[in-house]
């Protein structure tokens, strides 16, 4: 029992590890090749799950939304790289945070102006909407494995991307030496506003999974922005390796802290007050997690590429 | 010369307001200014680490809200009668104001150095993150903390005692901040101009340079963080005391946010400059939420733009060339 309920967590972890990597991914993309640190990282999230909400309950299918999320969450990315991030990228990290504070603003007030200050709620599609037996006598829901699958194809396709395209190439030519590459006739502007679009519309297709999932409201992007800055901390700023990894640490660290804290202090305190204490101390767990590190490696778990 | 001008009608306004605000019969007016002065504190506080010290901290609201759930506590006990946790002893919590005082100043700066410890060992963007995480680790740790109202947060019965002055009425409660504010900024003062000050600042330059001729920069850091941090729970404090409540949104993300805004807006590395701005800000809201509830879609772009193109802040803007400190 207690073996099977370890793998569910397990399972249940490997989710929202999934979830904070196609997050991760994408900031982390923007960081290492633009030296940008973008706090609006969440709006692009929120972007694509509002836009895959609306678009499902209009047009009746998932998979429409999806790709409608997709497509609008790359599209405002490119938007406002070309707008406003592009003055950015040689300003103090200071001057990014405050003008990207300034974005987030803007578009959480605007997701309201649009959607109003009600949450909407959206059900899984038919398809993934039962359970598989993945375990024994434990029905999983197929939602969740479906993201997890997402999530693994999303790794390994943009692995391939950064390692044997061209594209790739460029970008990591970009990251470690951007005067050279634009020298050698690469136009670096667009170059540029692709990376910061594939890493709106990771954004976007998280906010678009999650849908499903949580209510979708006007600030679910900085929650969730705050725990992948978490994963890069942990992780390593710039690289993509170090943020699966951070990403898949962090869900499971987090899944199996809240699920089995509270249980093991029900063992030694009174349910009541075991359940309230375990709820306010579980929610801290990533951050120790992330301490741990910080004491042992100041710089995260893999070194990025690049040079910063 | 200009410098000394602008912080004396600085100084002049903050005096009088609060009396052409009785003359002009608009007490609300008065409520706006003590907040101001209270949030002018708190981005002063930051702005020792983030101008002079070179910290980016996105988790300075923490350290208000630590100073405002401090005061709420005690307060909170003590109406109850019962004994406030994780401390030695039988103590009943307390309504008097320098016991307030003091446990806002004391709390939020032990908090401030075992934050510090562990995040001053990274820099740039990892010092950003790493503090807005901590930060939103406290928040969450208040949300799903059900002794104290958890995300309902805490009614604070009655504002702090103090012999001889009624904190209730608004004129006195806005003068002790005042005088609080001058204090803070008294103490500020001296300590940026002194040898430590200068390492500071020297910090922000060049911090490898500092290593190199054997000062332990971490330490004044980490001294520096502490001491932003009190200042913030200070001002956390007489926020509980204003609106007579605390809840987890005054830690909440988007107030650091705001205290950074503050600072900038009035002008980095200066310690009258955050006052302004804070005024400037707190203004804006107000004016801006009377066109439209939905100002914060204005405020968004006037803070890229200011980023964009306005670097020097208010502060710069009126006090000129030689407006380096003040």
């Amino acid at each position: 029992m207690t073996t099977l309920l370890f793998l569910e967590q397990t399972l249940n972890g490997l989710q929202q590890g999934v979830m904070l990597f196609l997050m991760a991914a994408g900031l982390t993309l923007v960081f290492g090749i633009m030296h940008l640190l973008n706090l609006a990282h969440g709006s692009l999230y929120m972007v694509g799950a509002y836009v895959c909400a609306t678009v499902t309950q209009a047009s009746g299918s998932f998979l429409i939304g999806l790709a409608c999320a997709l497509g609008a969450s790359a599209a405002t990315g490119m938007v406002i790289e070309v707008l406003a991030m592009r003055r950015l990228y040689n300003r103090e990290h200071l001057d990014q945070v405050l003008a990207t504070f300034g974005i987030i603003l803007f578009f959480n007030e605007l997701v309201k102006i649009l959607w109003g200050p009600q949450a909407l709620f959206l059900n899984p599609p038919d398809f993934l909407n039962g359970t598989i037996e993945v375990l024994p006598d434990t029905p999983y829901p197929t939602y969740r494995l479906f993201i997890i699958a997402t999530g693994l194809v999303v790794a390994l396709g943009l692995r391939h991307l950064i390692l044997n395209t061209r594209v790739g190439m460029l970008i990591r030519a970009g990251a470690t030496h951007r005067e050279m590459v634009g020298a050698l006739g690469v136009n670096i502007d667009w170059l540029y506003t692709i990376v910061f679009g594939l890493g709106a519309m990771l954004a976007g297709l998280a906010g678009a999974l999650a849908g499903p999932m949580l209510a979708i409201q006007v600030g679910m992007g900085e929650n969730i922005l705050i725990l992948t800055f978490v994963v890069i901390i942990v992780g390593g700023v710039g690289s993509i390796r170090g943020a699966l990894v951070g990403a898949l640490l962090v869900g499971l660290v987090d899944t199996y802290v809240r699920a089995f804290l509270p249980m093991g202090l029900r063992e030694v305190l009174e349910p009541a007050s075991a359940d309230s204490i375990g709820a306010a101390i579980s929610g801290m767990g990533i951050y120790i997690l992330m301490a741990v590190v910080l004491l042992f490696k100041p710089n995260g778990l893999f070194q990025a590429y690049g040079d910063n | 010369m200009r410098v000394r001008i602008v912080q004396l009608i600085t100084l002049l306004i903050l005096f009088t307001l609060p009396f052409i605000a009785q003359w002009a019969g608009q007490p609300f007016w008065i409520d706006l200014t003590t907040r101001i002065v209270i949030y002018g504190i708190a981005a002063m506080s930051l702005d020792i680490i983030l101008g002079y010290g070179g910290m980016v901290s996105l988790g300075h609201a923490m350290f208000l809200g630590i100073g405002a759930y401090s005061m709420g506590i005690l307060t909170h006990h003590s109406f109850e009668g019962s004994v406030v946790p994780f401390l030695p002893g039988e103590w009943t919590g307390s309504t008097s104001g320098f016991v307030h005082l003091a446990a806002s100043i004391l709390a939020s700066g032990l908090l401030g150095l075992v934050i510090g410890l562990l995040s001053l060992r990274t820099v740039g963007v990892y010092f950003i993150m790493i503090t807005l995480a901590f930060a939103q680790m406290m928040f969450y740790f208040f949300i799903a903390l059900p002794t104290y109202g958890g995300e309902d947060g805490l009614n604070v019965w009655s504002r702090s005692e103090i012999p001889g002055l009624d904190l209730s009425d608004s004129m006195t409660f806005y003068f002790v901040c005042l005088g609080l504010l001058c204090a803070f900024w008294f103490i500020a003062r001296r300590l940026v101009d002194s040898r430590f000050g200068g390492v500071l600042r020297g910090c922000k330059q060049n911090e490898q340079r500092l290593k190199a001729l054997g000062y332990n920069t971490i330490r004044y850091k980490l001294i520096a963080f502490t001491i932003a941090g009190a200042g913030a729970g200070l001002a956390g404090g007489l926020l509980a005391n204003l609106t007579e409540f605390v809840g987890p949104g005054t830690m909440h993300w988007t107030k650091s946010g705001e205290l950074i805004v503050m600072v900038l807006l009035g002008g980095m590395g200066t310690l009258i400059g955050p006052v302004l701005g804070s005024a400037a800000l707190l203004l804006l809201e107000e004016i801006l939420s009377g066109f439209t509830e939905h100002w914060m879609i204005v405020l968004g772009p006037i803070l890229l733009l200011v980023v964009l193109f306005a670097r020097r802040g208010i502060y710069g803007f009126l006090a000129g060339k030689e407006a380096k400190d003040g």
